[in-house]
């Protein structure tokens, strides 16, 4: 052993930071060995059905479930009438089985669980229910009004939440300036569609107690916003989290068919499975919040921007999760993406008929950027400006602190301008395609530019925003890190071992990350608001450090080395300078476990960001961290056709550091293709309240043969804040691209869509408008 | 309740013989009855590519064919897609690639690119992006997909 060591004269320290390092669990996922919560069954496990109202606003006047109770093979069958009025979300105004009346399309108002999925259909067909129609509204600025049809009994009217900020003089300011432009833009229904359904498996022991295997993004709160909905109490939940096909927000609340799979597991005392085929996950899984923007800002003849004056209306839908709550973040983006000091907002939701929205990566930003972006664009044209000279024009500088508060440290916004610009000739481009608008020629070519800004280390809408780590080490130097952080796809588990490996010097594959177990992992708010790399990042990272302090303080008492001068690399504990070997780390270990004094490596941490919650007024500092991103979109549209085809994608973002470059790429590219759904292609169609194209035939993705060239830039501005220096990074590129789309299509034909999506029908319609009415004017 | 039939395939490699229900789809029967579950379900009609199979060496949505022609086929799922050493150097590519996120289009998507790879001798990058098209993939933005394919079969963007 001793020889080995002599051999060794020195180790040089290897990082695994900022390179390019594939996920840990991606191989299992690449031969189809991973077990997706969609894959599990329980041995006695039946399956849960839910049958939903499909029709708007109604009075039930009979439901029998006697037929279906009759039925072989079916174990129980539930109405509201069998359970107690279990009250949940967030406003408290949702019920996990509906009974009086039902409010929109999605109202659960029956549950069936049976030996196999076949038979909960058969039972769901037998089920007999009668509606009266009831007067429904279907437009916030109609449900609005005093003699609309109220939504919820015994509330005066249908508005639901409100928002006001207000910072500076807007009037005085509009006095000063010398171009205001006004606009309305309408930002539509598209959803999560993740590639595996909706599901979740409830089983209770004999005292009560309930284990629910679920796809929350969010265990922790998840279990308190699921109590009330069984009359539970929260810690009598246990919360498992086996691997999942997609979140991107839509698993950040309680939707009701997880309390109608437990309440069936209670009522027939087994497992129970409940997962959404397609159609009803189109259906009954949240969507992004539609918004209609109004937008006013002014700015002087130089380019200075002067006032925003902002009304926001928010179709709330039927019930509340988050989708009503995104005002939060939008007003962030109004009041904070380049420098504004007089800023008014207001905004409120109102309750409808709709089915509701949920949180949708972006969350909110992707709206007020749409808005802004496009609004920003229109500014420049009239002061003859190009985008990316106003921007830069307002661009804010490291430590400024915005109107809500938000102190911008690590500031890289005018370098994200100037590199996306420069990147693509940016100014040139869009004068010469704008020169040939006019001219013969079936295919135009535009170039468009976007910005925005989002929370980067974390957002404190709770009154924690902190992550818990465990982590111990064995005999063998293998490392189990505990973290309450989830995996749902992102990536995490590459970047806390990468992290881990840095500061302990071992080798990635001997770490494991424990994180799906609520009884097992400490707490966390959930994966959101690009906060995972940021805030497990820094509490592993904080972890391991304290874990390092044991291990160097054993090394030294050992080796007469002070512990300062000593480092952990590739398994050895060495000498800092020159990377002489002192021993191997599994072997200190053992010296420490095995000692007179003995000591095992097992530390904690709860890691807390330095950050504050928004007071009253909506003004805090509450994230740790932000950043920024441009985007540039090169496209050419058929003016037959109307088609809009992207041909090129150039961004430019603050990521803080880069960790993990695979996984920095992958989430980038991803978002990019998300966003650019939502900029051409994907609606969600909602008429009379009936969603019209729950599949994907109807409901139009990005597949492959769109993708189009991904020209990927990253700036490092060094977090002071971020561990090794990082950003959050994962929701920026899916709020920027759909108005880089939007301004360059404007740049190709002279016209702007202020209702995405960009599809074939609506553009070559716009076209047409255009031509025919230039055509009168003649 | 309905009619059954006999069935004799090879699986992965294994020949096999059951008896089933005449109206059973692909996918359910390697889901449900041979707890199978690598192939997934995504939409059931066909427009998502999730349930890619390879069925005598041609890609098939697994939820559109009746389990009942398995019969006298040789069927590989991607449980059993594998090469004299070890993975498919497909699967290798999309771990290399960072090709995967939660991946559960992944098994399809791997399927699909290895349907393409065997019979399309000349392919180009161009012609892979078309050949993935019904393959949805809702977290990657596709790129390292087509770098990963397009690794494995030798073509240059
Ligand atoms: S599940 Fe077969 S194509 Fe979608
Ligand atoms: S990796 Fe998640 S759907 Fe493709």
């Amino acid at each position: 052993m001793a020889d080995k060591v002599q051999l060794l004269t020195s180790i040089e320290k290897k990082t695994l930071i900022g390179k390019r390092v594939p996920k840990p669990d991606s191989r299992d996922k690449a031969i189809g060995r991973t077990r997706y919560i969609n894959d599990m069954k329980l041995p006695g496990m039946l399956h849960g059905k839910i049958l939903h109202a499909g029709v708007p606003h109604a009075r039930i006047k009979r439901i029998d479930v006697s037929k279906a109770r009759d039925l072989p093979g079916v174990h129980a069958v539930l109405t509201a009438d069998d359970i107690p009025e279990f009250i949940f979300g967030m406003a408290r105004d949702n019920r996990p089985l509906k009974g009086g009346k039902v409010r929109c399309v999605r109202d659960e108002i029956a549950a069936v669980a049976a030996e196999s999925e076949a038979i909960c259909d058969a039972a769901l067909a037998l089920i007999e229910v009668e509606f009266e129609a009831l007067p429904a509204v279907f437009d916030p600025a109609e449900a609005a009004k005093d003699d609309a049809p109220r939504i919820h009994e015994g509330k005066d009217d249908n508005f639901n939440l409100k928002y006001h900020f207000g910072s500076g003089d807007v009037k005085a300011a509009e006095a000063t300036s010398d171009v205001v432009i006004d606009e309305t833009f309408n930002v539509h229904y598209v959803t999560h569609v993740c590639m595996g359904t909706s599901c979740a498996i409830a089983d209770f022991d004999p005292d009560g107690k309930l284990t629910i295997y679920s796809q929350t993004q969010y265990p922790y709160n998840f279990k308190m916003d699921l109590a009330p909905a069984l009359g539970m109490h929260a810690g009598d939940i246990r919360v498992i989290q086996p691997p999942i096909g997609g979140a991107f927000g839509s698993k950040l609340d309680v939707y009701p068919y997880e309390p109608v799979c437990v309440l069936l597991a209670r009522a027939t005392q087994r497992p129970v499975k409940l997962m959404f085929s397609r159609e009803e996950e189109f259906i009954n899984a949240p969507t992004r919040q539609p918004v209609r923007i109004h937008l006013r800002a002014g700015a002087k003849k130089d380019g200075t921007l002067t006032f925003r004056d902002i009304k926001c209306l928010l179709n709330n839908g039927a019930y509340t999760s988050w989708g009503p709550t995104v005002p939060y973040v939008m007003m962030r983006t109004f009041s904070s993406l380049f420098r504004v000091p007089d800023v008014n907002i207001d905004c409120q939701s109102v309750y409808t008929n709709n089915p509701y929205a949920g949180s949708f990566r972006g969350y909110g930003n992707v709206q007020a950027t749409y808005a802004l972006a496009i609004h920003t664009d229109i500014m420049a044209e009239a002061l003859g400006m190009s985008f990316v000279d106003l921007a830069l024009k307002n661009a804010q500088v490291s430590g400024e602190v915005t109107p809500q508060g938000a102190v911008l440290n690590e500031c890289a916004l005018a370098e994200c301008l100037t590199l996306a610009a420069d990147k693509t000739d940016f100014r040139a481009k869009e004068k010469e395609y704008a020169a040939l608008r006019d001219a013969p020629g079936r295919f135009k070519r535009g170039i468009g530019m976007a910005a925005s800004i989002h929370n980067a280390g974390g957002a404190k809408i709770h009154k924690s925003d902190g992550c818990g780590t465990i982590l111990k080490l064995d005999d063998y130097a293998r490392c189990t890190v505990i973290t309450g952080a989830s995996e749902i796809g992102q990536g995490i588990d590459a970047v806390l071992s990468q992290i881990i490996s840095e500061e302990l010097g071992i080798p990635m594959r001997d770490i494991t990350i424990v994180n799906n177990d609520s009884a097992i992992a400490p707490w966390d708010v959930g994966v959101h608001a690009s906060r995972t790399t940021f805030i497990a990042g820094n509490g592993a990272q904080r972890a391991a450090r304290k874990a390092r302090v044991q291990i160097l303080a054993a090394a030294s008492r050992q080796s007469n080395v002070p512990p300062e001068a000593l480092d952990l690399r590739e398994g050895w504990v060495v000498q800092e300078d020159g990377g002489v070997p002192v021993i191997k780390i599994d072997r200190i270990l053992r010296q420490m476990h095995f000692s007179d004094e003995p000591e095992l490596v097992m530390v904690s941490d709860y890691y807390e960001p330095p950050s504050e919650p928004e007071g009253k007024d909506h003004v805090g500092d509450m994230s740790a961290a932000y950043s920024h991103a441009v985007h540039v979109a090169e496209v050419e549209v058929d003016t037959e056709t109307g088609e809009v085809k992207v041909l090129k994608i150039t961004s430019a973002q603050d990521v803080g550091r880069i960790i993990n470059e695979l996984g920095l790429e992958a989430q980038i590219e991803g978002g990019i293709i998300m966003g650019l759904g939502y900029a051409i292609s994907e609606e969600l169609i909602i008429e009379n309240g009936q969603v019209r194209n729950p599949n994907f035939r109807d409901y139009k993705l990005i597949t492959s043969p769109e993708v189009p060239e991904l020209d990927l830039h990253f700036i490092e501005s060094h977090s002071s804040t971020g561990p090794m220096g990082a950003k959050g990074i994962a929701e920026l590129p899916t709020i920027v691209i759909a108005p880089a789309v939007a301004n360059a299509v404007h740049n190709a034909i002279g016209i702007r869509f202020h209702n995405p999506p960009m599809t074939p029908e609506k553009v070559a319609r716009a076209i047409w408008e255009k031509n025919s009415s230039r055509a009168a004017a003649e | 309740m309905s009619a059954t039939v006999e069935i004799n395939f090879t699986l992965n490699g294994r020949k096999r013989q059951l008896t089933i229900d005449a109206g059973l789809s692909a996918l359910n029967l390697l889901r449900d009855k041979l707890d199978m579950t690598g192939t997934k379900y995504a939409c059931g009609e066909g427009e998502c590519g999730a349930c890619t199979i390879l069925v005598d060496g041609l890609s098939v949505n697994s939820c559109l064919m009746y389990a009942a022609d398995f019969d006298g086929r040789d069927i590989v799922t991607i449980e059993g897609l594998r090469s004299d050493k070890g993975f498919d150097p497909m699967q290798d590519a999309f771990v290399e690639h960072g090709a995967i996120q939660c991946g559960f289009c992944m098994p399809g998507m791997i399927m699909q690119a290895r349907h393409l790879a065997d019979t399309n001798k000349d392919l180009t990058y161009d012609g892979l992006k078309r050949g993935l098209e019904g393959n949805v993939c809702r977290c990657t933005g596709y790129k390292k997909v087509f770098d990963a394919v397009a690794d494995v079969i030798g073509i240059a963007k």
